[in-house]
């Protein structure tokens, strides 16, 4: 499909903290489009013939894992899994996800981010007994269908595209943001965590965290893996409106 | 010079690393975990299809227990594994799954009744017991008798990496993010730690420690196209290679997954085929019944991989611009069972392919995905020859994978050998001392940074990432699926200039900080090693096992190859290391050499097999009143931790 060979110019903002006297900047690449390119290869591909210096993080380039979140011409989406073809123009500007700490070019901190987030809404069991359990007993049984729902709102990877598309973290520097209530949804509808909803809401019931939401749901059309923020934001709402 | 003093030093934050990491915590010892990447982004998570477990609790895995899934992953591994280790593996694995449950895992769940599911082609109705719903559901995969392989839809890597990271930090633990151990500290045969470079800062740091674990994962990334992250590059692997002291078990065993996507190389689980998916030639002939008329699709995973590429050597491929693939079936299953139970495949095909499975085939074809060899230890995890260097899941060779490793059983490895390497990281914590002085810490320390200022300083020289290429597609065309000694000796020659090559890499990103391209320098030397010893010790073992497979020697030659790999590498200015072999011995096994039962048996026995069989058979006459339980102990007696040693109970079966 040679016919169909074009160049794509690659628009990348630069800017390496760690180095003294370096100034953020656009810088612009071209290179030819191979068939199934995805932004995973092309930046690759510049890395490794054109500036070896450019900084991007990749992990399962799967669109598993999270790590590759980056402004792709303005929308906050996961880089390994966008291919260069649906770009017509052959234009592409990228940027490094706003909201978190850069690291450098196109790489931020979600990992620090993320870590303060479960800390934060104590992403897990709570239990006094799940230590304790005797694992050479039957488990405990579930309900099928929940174990479904559960999954459901765990399938989250953490790469941080709803906390870049949230108006209101831009106004509230800790607004908790809709990974963290996707993550406090879960952990509410898992009937082996045992926290009351009194407890839930001392995590939650301020304006940093459900109720300052503004509802503009960003994290809902940037979700790379279409989690039901809305549904889960007025879930927890509901919820906790009837605590006292 | 910056020291981080701690007692367990955990480098590597995937499954097994973190396992280890709570184990130690749990027995009071300041832990620390180092991690190149967040934790919850490390390779653990793309894990898709599950964990084996023989919970028995769905109908068709009725009847399974720890006896089933042994004689499963010993014949799996070619008779090549450790049979204790086993043992212990396959007596762990129901408490890990449970252990995961109540810690958070969302494991699916059996449903009573009746259901529709795909069984060779064919739509067949299940019941499941009214007593069964509610608990652990299984799925089938390769290579097993029963559906033993336990999940969460098709994300079940992920959740149980979720669950175990925020395990971790419900407990504290420390995860020290984009570090990279670039060498292990030791000192008259004991290991006390890493030198560590901080990724971003480009800092220098030793963490001293009394227990160090290595749990980097596998090595994929040594060849071209593999379904691996590309983080998966066997850093861990390789620094303890230098140490030249720790040796390294089987390199040369790497498995092929049948199914990864053409051209990209990315994973569509083997769920795929569990749950009644089925794969097509060039004209849509499902060719695998002629093959193996008994497992199918579902032959072990070194089994399917040959048969796909015998069969596209017979024109039986798909042209494509990117060479011949085969097809992955799974339209047959419905949309429904793809939206829920394969949707990570679905949106792989959805933005890799442009396709919709439900309505179209997948383009597959075998890739690199594992490596069964690592960092040779003893069942207690650590190694036999560097005291106090642990280490655990994939960078580990424990061996109980041998030559080739089941489907579902490298997940289920990660957390069994967590819990039970973590109760000897712990003891060899409570035993010991920390008894190194600074001034071996600040020579180590010296060393690697005289490394970088040489790569740092150097004019002009090699391309780190050309020569990264280069090995690849060594590794790639010669090393492969099918293995023949011409072409492993030329690999094994063009390693070598590779390696010498290696030595003179100059950076056009002269900065210290954090540069993509000192990181490429930093690896690219030690990964070409690691090649070298997977090259080496492919070009030297003159049989076929497992994954392992000559085709200028086809058969399995238990008389002479019934015995470990061993790599080290001494001297550091050789070029090839020095391998040497450990002897199986078939007189201690469980379960002696047998057939694995695929296609025609030409297997060389050794005298032994048919001595230890009588002398096995001799041991149940003698003992006719024995239930499983005492004649295991009988035949292969092992030492595991106390906590681990109680029966599993499963349903109608109590704990028989």
């Amino acid at each position: 499909m040679s016919d169909q060979e074009r160049i794509l110019k690659f628009q990348i903002f630069r800017y390496n903290p760690q180095k003294p006297g370096d100034k953020p900047r656009m810088e612009t690449y071209e290179i030819t489009e191979a068939p199934g390119m995805t932004i995973f290869i092309a930046l690759n591909d510049i890395r490794e013939h054109q500036d070896p210096s450019l900084q991007f993080d990749f992990v399962c380039r799967a669109g598993i894992c999270g790590s590759c979140a980056m402004v792709i011409n303005g929308q906050p989406d996961l880089a390994c899994r966008t291919l260069t073809s649906s770009f017509e123009k052959g234009e592409i500007k990228l940027l490094p996800l706003p909201g978190f700490e850069l690291i450098g070019d196109l790489s931020v901190n979600t990992g620090k981010f993320m870590r303060a987030m479960s800390e934060r809404v104590e992403s897990w069991i709570h239990d006094k007994y799940a230590d304790h359990v005797n694992f050479e007993q039957l488990e405990e049984k579930m309900d099928p269908d929940v174990a479904d729902e559960i999954y459901e709102l765990e399938r989250c990877v953490e790469c941080g595209c709803c906390v870049s598309a949230c108006a209101t973290k831009r106004m509230r520097p800790d607004f908790l943001s809709a990974v963290g209530f996707m993550r406090l949804a879960r952990f509410a509808m898992d009937p082996r965590d045992k926290r009351t909803n009194e407890e839930f809401y001392e995590i939650m019931g301020d304006d940093d965290g459900v109720f300052g939401c503004m509802t503009l749901l960003g994290c809902e059309d940037y979700c790379p893996k279409d989690l039901p923020h809305q549904t889960q934001i007025a879930y927890l709402r509901r919820k906790m409106v009837m605590v006292n | 010079m910056k020291i981080i003093y701690t007692d367990s030093l955990v480098i590597g934050s995937g499954l097994a690393g973190l396992r280890v990491a709570i184990a130690s915590m749990q027995r009071g010892f300041d832990t620390i975990v180092l991690s190149l990447v967040p934790a919850k982004r490390s390779h653990s998570a793309a894990a898709q299809g599950g964990m084996q477990a023989s919970l028995g609790a769905t109908i068709k895995g009725d009847g399974d227990d720890e006896e089933i899934h042994f004689a499963d992953t010993v014949k799996g591994s070619g008779w090549g594994c450790d049979q204790d280790v086993a043992r212990m593996f396959v007596n762990t694995a129901p408490k890990a799954i449970r252990q995961l449950s109540a810690w958070g895992v969302p494991w699916s769940r059996v449903r009573r009744g009746d259901r529709e599911v795909v069984i060779n082609g064919e739509k067949v109705t299940i019941t499941e017991k009214d007593e069964a719903h509610g608990f652990i559901t299984a799925r089938d995969f390769g290579g097993t008798k029963k559906w033993r392989t336990c999940y969460t839809s098709d994300g079940a890597g992920h959740t149980m990496l979720y669950t175990m990271d925020n395990k971790a930090i419900q407990m504290g633990i420390p995860v020290h993010e984009r570090k990279e151990a670039i060498a292990l500290i030791h000192e008259d045969g004991v290991c006390y730690g890493a030198v560590v470079r901080d990724l971003i800062t480009g800092e220098l740091i030793a963490y001293v420690a009394k227990a160090t674990t290595i749990a980097t994962g596998g090595y994929g990334r040594l060849y071209s196209i593999s379904t691996n992250a590309v983080i998966s590059e066997g850093m861990g692997t390789a620094i303890a290679l230098e140490t030249g002291i720790a040796a390294l078990g089987n390199m040369e065993a790497v498995q092929f997954h049948p199914t990864a996507i053409v051209p990209v190389g990315i994973l569509t689980t083997e769920g795929c085929r569990g749950d009644g998916g089925l794969l097509l030639d060039k004209d849509g002939y499902r060719f695998m019944p002629d093959y193996e008329p008994d497992k199918k699709e579902l032959a072990s995973r070194d089994v399917v991989s040959r048969r796909m590429t015998e069969h596209m050597r017979k024109g039986k491929g798909v042209p494509s611009r990117y060479g011949d693939h085969l097809w992955l079936d799974i339209r047959l299953l419905g949309r429904k069972h793809i939206d829920k139970n394969l949707r990570e495949v679905k949106e792989i095909c959805e933005y890799f392919l442009g396709i919709d499975p439900s309505k179209e085939l997948i383009p597959v074809r075998p890739t690199q995905h594992y490596s069964m060899g690592g960092i040779r230890t003893k069942a207690t995890g650590e190694s036999p020859t560097l005291k106090g260097l642990f280490s655990a899941g994939e960078a580990a060779c424990w061996d109980m994978h041998g030559f080739n490793r089941l489907g579902g059983n490298s997940v289920a490895e990660t957390v069994v050998a967590g819990m039970i390497v973590g109760e000897y990281v712990a003891d060899y914590c409570t035993e010991n001392s920390l008894n190194i002085s600074s001034s071996t810490v600040e020579s180590f320390m010296k060393k690697e940074e005289k490394n970088i200022t040489d790569l740092l300083l150097r004019g002009y020289g090699e391309n780190p990432f050309e020569l990264k290429a280069e090995m690849q597609k060594i590794m790639m065309d010669k090393v492969g699926i099918f293995r023949n000694g011409k072409d492993l000796e030329q690999a094994v020659e063009e390693l070598k200039v590779l390696n010498q090559r290696a030595k003179k890499i100059a950076l056009r990103n002269k900065i210290s900080s954090s540069n993509p391209e000192l990181v490429e320098a930093i690896r690219v030397p030690k990964m070409i090693k690691l090649a070298q010893c997977v090259a080496y010790g492919a070009m030297l073992r003159t049989e076929s096992r497992g994954a392992h497979s000559r085709e200028d020697f086809p058969e399995r030659n238990d008389k002479e190859w019934l015995k470990r790999t061993l790599t080290t590498w001494q001297d550091k200015d050789a070029d090839l290391p020095e391998v040497t072999y450990e002897n199986l011995d078939i007189m201690t096994m469980e379960m002696p050499p047998a057939s694995r039962g695929y296609g025609v048996d030409n297997t060389l026995h050794h005298p032994d097999t048919a001595k230890r069989e009588k002398e096995i058979e001799e041991i149940k006459k003698a003992n006719p009143g024995a239930d499983r339980f005492e004649l295991q102990e009988l035949l292969n007696p092992i030492t595991i931790p106390d906590k681990f040693k109680g029966k599993n109970e499963r349903i109608g079966k109590g704990y028989k």
